[in-house]
């Protein structure tokens, strides 16, 4: 069987969207061949590169097999008239392609019918390949496309050569203009001798294409991630006690910006060191791609390494170039920074009403206004709760906290914001009697208020940088929601889903004592009489706010957490809005629900419920409370008297937060309750006695639902009584 | 490296052997257009000819001024008036490539003994209503080019498409003559005295005396009124053009036609970057709120994508008739003169 190649040429892909690219396309054949029944005996493997995507299934079938089928025609009273075929038969003769005379009979249900077995040759794999293959590579997702030669017809950049083998066969597949063959192409510049121009490799056949690129420089996906760990270890070791800084992200992305990787070490002056190593980790890996190097102690060294696209760097010239580049960046950031200190960040803050926060919500300077204020009362509040909370360094964070974006090391270096803020917050002189210790706690607040910048991210390590955090994000939020921008499906342009799970994780995490629809009720009511204001359409804006922040804490408890989606529907059924009150009742229930008490109870809440909902449907009317004149048989007597004790208790454990107790007290219940349903018939035709016992089940329903609604566990399918 | 160093270039040099690496391969090697525009895409030898379905190679160097750049000629490495090399190619041809490849052999690096990458980098202008998709071009980890396929311009999606190449000259020469600050390149050398003229010879007073006027001396109220009085009168000539396509009905049609061929779209182009220019400064000088920001930049960009809409008409009315009015009408073909880049 023959081994199929498929190789799509192409100018340089942009790295982040390579290995989506190349998983899809392997799926895409995969999946042709599956259902053109033309399944590889081997592998499906790949070869992916900047300027390429291959696809290399091994063993395919040369051809489809052939199929014999039956193929059923008109009935058979139809088909023949006084024993003579009619004009029906003929038809359908035709149409199978068989002789009238060899049409079978066969019978059916209906009746009997004419059928025929008819034989279908398979197509060549050759065949249907080149018919398929150029859908399949059009319809490849790509994040952002290009046309080049044509409107409409569209790939990530221009596709110059196609690879289409089965074997030494060429597979006629034609795309974009171009028409496949048997020829690739090596690396850009040492695929080939110094002087031959054409850096083109013949592949013979698909099982040689690896080999061929090898010899033409040019390295697998595997191979080059390899290549360049093992050579920024031997790198790093010159340097003695020196290790290089793991950044996945970065080795990912220099994996695929080269076909055939090495690594050099460069050096910088060590007097940039005095910079703060955020500054140079961001010069050096967001803008140079460079791995940072660090002593035992995690302390940066003057050297980085720099990955290239290219065999070796015998002259030097590279690591110098590469360095020159870096002392330019390096300067420049120097530069930047000390022509920062020229204005303080109290002076920045009136140029913030030169900066745009949104084009409906005004400048940051009316931002940090609004968020001033919020944090100050969010601190007020986390004191009367007894935590301890500097409210001053949150009011004087809240001031400063944006006015870095005015600075030129920011503008310079985007992905430095807050970080700048804090650095400066740190050596700048504030008020002169301010506390060394003050203006610490201020810079921390300032350099953490972005935190959480995702759900893996640590929320802010202050109390204040928490509160301050929280302001920021409530005041987006509140702002994006009241003009409408609400997230929908996979339109988030302004992560407010993201910010929305950072206030859900900062409040969890640091048990703040907040809860969520008074924060936002709050920072909407900051924007009162402003300008921005007037723009505002959102009529549902608290609805819309609470249905979205339950889904970000249903988000947070499941997918952060781990607890169970029916243990957090059931602990959000309750209430969703106090983020620390449900992270403990989620908990409570998680630790309690595999006892054998409480999976009964749940049913019988469950139970309760359908009872009571039935009844409703019915109109049936249920008493107000119960009376205990009432209650006949023994069983609904001894529930009824259980009811007021056990309330007391759990709303005593309640109320001291011990939720795992009060639910294991619930969870007592259960003989009585067992015993209630085995012993009680709840809708008899008594309308009094009928009232009476909803009644009942209505009071043990809602007494104790409140720290989960038990009915949303999942139970297994075991009733607790029959 | 010092081999490198000692043949290097003088700037000029670079710039003369890139004009004639392209004009070698059939590139017109412009002039650098004589209105203040913020990069060479913004020069009508780009801006308008990459419009319509006429083929073009043009070269040009472009000074680029960016007031808010300016950094009182103290910085090593940032100027408000940078040059570009400016490269179109429209169509593109298939080996676009290496044929930019081959231009750095030309300015004598050998590819052999460096690291060049092509890293993803998108272009946009929303002043233009333009984007392209492209690379940024790393040589030993510095971008000296950047590579883009246009896609759309003043709003128009372009068919066929030209590729864009933007080759920073101070960066690239600093590359090769090995110095660390721009002001230290070596701008000419007299081949008989060996007399050195430097960067900073020629240009520092510029960057001074421009940082001073765009941060502090231009006078907003009167930059404000040349603003609105360039954009008046290229909303003007706009309107008048797209009214001559209504009155189509009226008249001769051939009057129309003649009337559309000379009409002054190159002037109200004109108008058009120098709005831009005042808006540069505006913002430079701190005087463009917030709220009037987005609004001033949709004012500019309705004027580019207007004229792009106008000369897409001119250029397919005017071309249908050239042939074979060409000796009838003399004049009409003569008032474009050498102005006008019409193919």
């Amino acid at each position: 069987m023959p081994d199929f190649l498929l190789e799509i040429g192409c100018e340089e892909i942009p790295a982040r969207m390579i290995d989506a690219a190349s998983l899809e396309l392997r799926d895409r054949l995969s999946a042709l061949l599956q259902r053109e029944r033309l399944d590889p005996a081997g592998e499906i493997s790949h070869l992916d590169t900047p300027r390429r995507l291959a696809v290399l299934a091994s063993g395919i079938p040369a051809s489809q097999p052939d199929i014999t089928e039956q193929v059923n025609g008109p009935s058979a009273q139809v088909a023949y008239k006084d024993g003579q075929p009619t004009p029906a038969a003929h038809a359908f003769a035709k149409k199978v392609g068989v002789d009238v005379g060899k049409l079978e009979k066969v019978s059916t249900p209906k009746g009997e019918y004419l059928a025929a077995t008819v034989k279908r040759k398979g197509r060549t794999a050759a065949e249907i390949l080149a018919e398929t293959l150029p859908k399949e590579i059009s319809s490849l997702y790509w994040p952002k496309a290009m046309y080049w030669r044509k409107r409409g017809e569209v790939f990530v950049r221009p596709v110059r050569w196609l690879v289409a083998m089965l074997d030494e066969q060429v597979v006629p597949v034609e795309l974009f203009g171009i028409a496949a063959g048997k020829t690739s192409r090596g690396h850009r510049i040492i695929g080939s001798k110094a002087g031959s121009e054409t850096g083109s490799v013949a592949v013979s056949k698909p099982s040689a294409y690896v080999e061929a690129l090898r010899g033409a420089k040019v390295l697998g996906v595997a191979e080059r991630e390899q290549l360049i760990r093992k050579a920024l270890d031997a790198r790093t070791r010159t340097i003695p006690g020196a290790r290089w800084r793991e950044d996945k992200p970065l080795v990912a992305s220099v994996v695929n910006l080269t076909e055939f990787p090495s690594v050099i070490l460069g050096s910088f002056d060590p007097e940039f060191l005095d910079l703060p190593e955020e500054v140079l980790v961001t010069v050096m890996r967001d803008h140079q791609k460079y791995f940072a190097i660090e002593d035992a102690n995690r302390k940066l060294l003057p050297h980085f390494l720099a990955v290239l696209n290219t065999a070796a760097d015998s002259d030097g010239l590279i690591r110098h170039g590469n360095e020159r580049v870096l002392r330019a960046r390096f300067n420049d950031a120097r530069f930047f920074w000390q022509t920062d200190q020229k204005q303080t960040l109290r002076q920045r803050v009136d140029l913030l009403r030169n900066v745009t926060f949104q084009k409906d919500l005004g400048s940051y300077y009316d931002k940090t206004m609004r968020v001033q204020h919020m944090a100050s009362w969010l601190s007020e509040t986390v004191k009367q709760s007894g935590m301890a909370v500097r409210p001053g360094v949150v009011h004087k964070a809240a001031l400063l906290a944006k006015t870095d974006l005015t600075t030129e090391l920011v503008k310079e270096f985007t992905e430095l914001q807050g970080i700048v803020g804090a650095l400066y917050a740190r050596v700048q002189q504030f008020d002169e009697d301010m506390r060394p210790d003050v203006q610490l706690a201020i810079s921390r607040a300032i350099y953490d208020h972005y935190k959480p910048e995702s759900m893996e991210d640590s929320v802010p390590a202050t109390v204040e940088g928490a509160v301050l955090s929280i302001a920021d994000k409530a005041d987006s939020i509140a702002g994006m929601f009241a003009l409408g921008l609400i997230p929908s499906g996979s339109k988030d342009p302004f992560a407010l889903r993201r910010q929305a799970n950072g206030i859900v994780k900062t409040i969890a995490e640091k048990k703040l004592p907040f809860h969520l629809s008074e924060i936002m009720a709050d920072a909407r009511g900051r924007y009162q009489g402003s300008e921005a204001e007037k723009k505002f359409s959102n009529a549902a804006y608290a609805e819309s706010v609470r249905s979205f922040f339950r889904e970000r804490l249903e988000f947070y408890l499941k997918d952060a957490r781990g607890y169970a989606y029916d243990v957090v529907s059931a602990v959000l059924a309750v209430d969703a809005d106090d983020v620390v009150d449900a992270a403990a009742r989620a908990e409570a229930v998680k630790n309690v629900r595999g006892s054998a008490d409480f999976e009964s109870i749940s049913s019988a809440f469950k139970r309760m419920k359908n009872i009571l909902r039935q009844a409703a449907e019915k109109t049936k009317i249920v008493s107000l409370r119960v009376d205990p004149a009432c209650l006949q048989e023994e069983s609904e007597k001894k529930l009824a008297a259980l009811i007021p004790q056990t309330v007391a208790t759990v709303d005593k454990l309640r109320a001291a937060h011990d939720y795992e107790a009060a639910l294991r007290e619930i969870a007592s219940l259960r003989p009585a309750i067992d015993k209630f349903f085995d012993q009680v018939m709840v809708m008899v035709d008594d309308d009094n006695l009928r009232a009476n016992r909803l009644a009942l089940l209505q009071t043990v329903v809602k007494e104790f639902s409140t720290i989960a609604d038990f009915s949303e566990i999942v139970t297994e399918g075991k009733e607790s009584t029959k | 490296m010092n081999s490198l160093k000692s043949n290097s270039p003088t700037f000029q040099q670079l710039i003369l052997k890139l004009q004639t690496f392209f004009a070698e391969r059939g590139a017109v090697i412009q002039q650098p257009y004589d209105v203040e525009v913020g990069a060479g895409t913004m020069a009508p030898e780009t801006f308008l000819r990459v419009l319509g379905p006429n083929p073009y190679k043009v070269a040009y160097v472009q000074p680029s001024r960016r007031p808010a750049d300016g950094r009182y000629g103290e910085n090593p490495n940032r100027l408000f008036k940078h040059l570009q090399l400016q490269v179109i190619l429209k169509p593109p041809p298939e080996n676009v490539q290496d044929l930019y490849l081959e231009s750095l052999g030309a300015i004598g690096i050998d590819l052999r003994q460096h690291d060049i990458k092509f890293e993803e980098d998108n272009w946009e202008s929303p002043t233009l209503g333009a984007w392209g998709i492209g690379w940024q071009v790393m040589l030993d980890g510095l971008e000296v080019t950047q590579f883009t396929y246009f896609q759309q311009c003043g709003g128009v999606d372009l068919d066929p498409i030209s590729v864009e190449l933007t080759y920073g000259l101070e960066r690239l020469c600093a590359f090769l003559q090995d110095v660390d600050s721009i002001y230290d390149i070596v701008w000419a050398r007299d081949p008989e005295t060996g007399k050195q003229v430097k960067y900073g010879e020629v240009r520092l007073a510029d960057e001074q005396q421009f940082s001073v006027y765009n941060f502090e001396a231009a006078d907003v109220q009167s930059t404000w009124k040349h603003f609105e009085l360039c954009e008046d009168e290229c909303k003007k000539l706009i309107e008048r053009y797209s009214a001559l396509t209504k009155d189509k009905s009226e008249g001769d049609g051939n009057d129309v036609v003649r009337e559309k061929a000379r009409f002054p779209l190159l002037g109200a182009y004109d108008l058009c970057l120098k709005c831009s220019h005042y808006f540069n400064i505006l913002d430079a000088r701190g005087a463009i709120s917030v709220t009037e920001r987005v609004g001033v930049i949709a004012r500019v960009r309705a004027l580019a994508v207007g004229i792009a809409k106008a000369w897409m008409d001119q250029q397919h009315s005017t071309g249908k008739k050239t042939d074979s009015d060409r000796a009838a009408k003399p004049a009409a073909k003569e008032k474009k003169g050498k102005l006008a880049p019409v193919g």
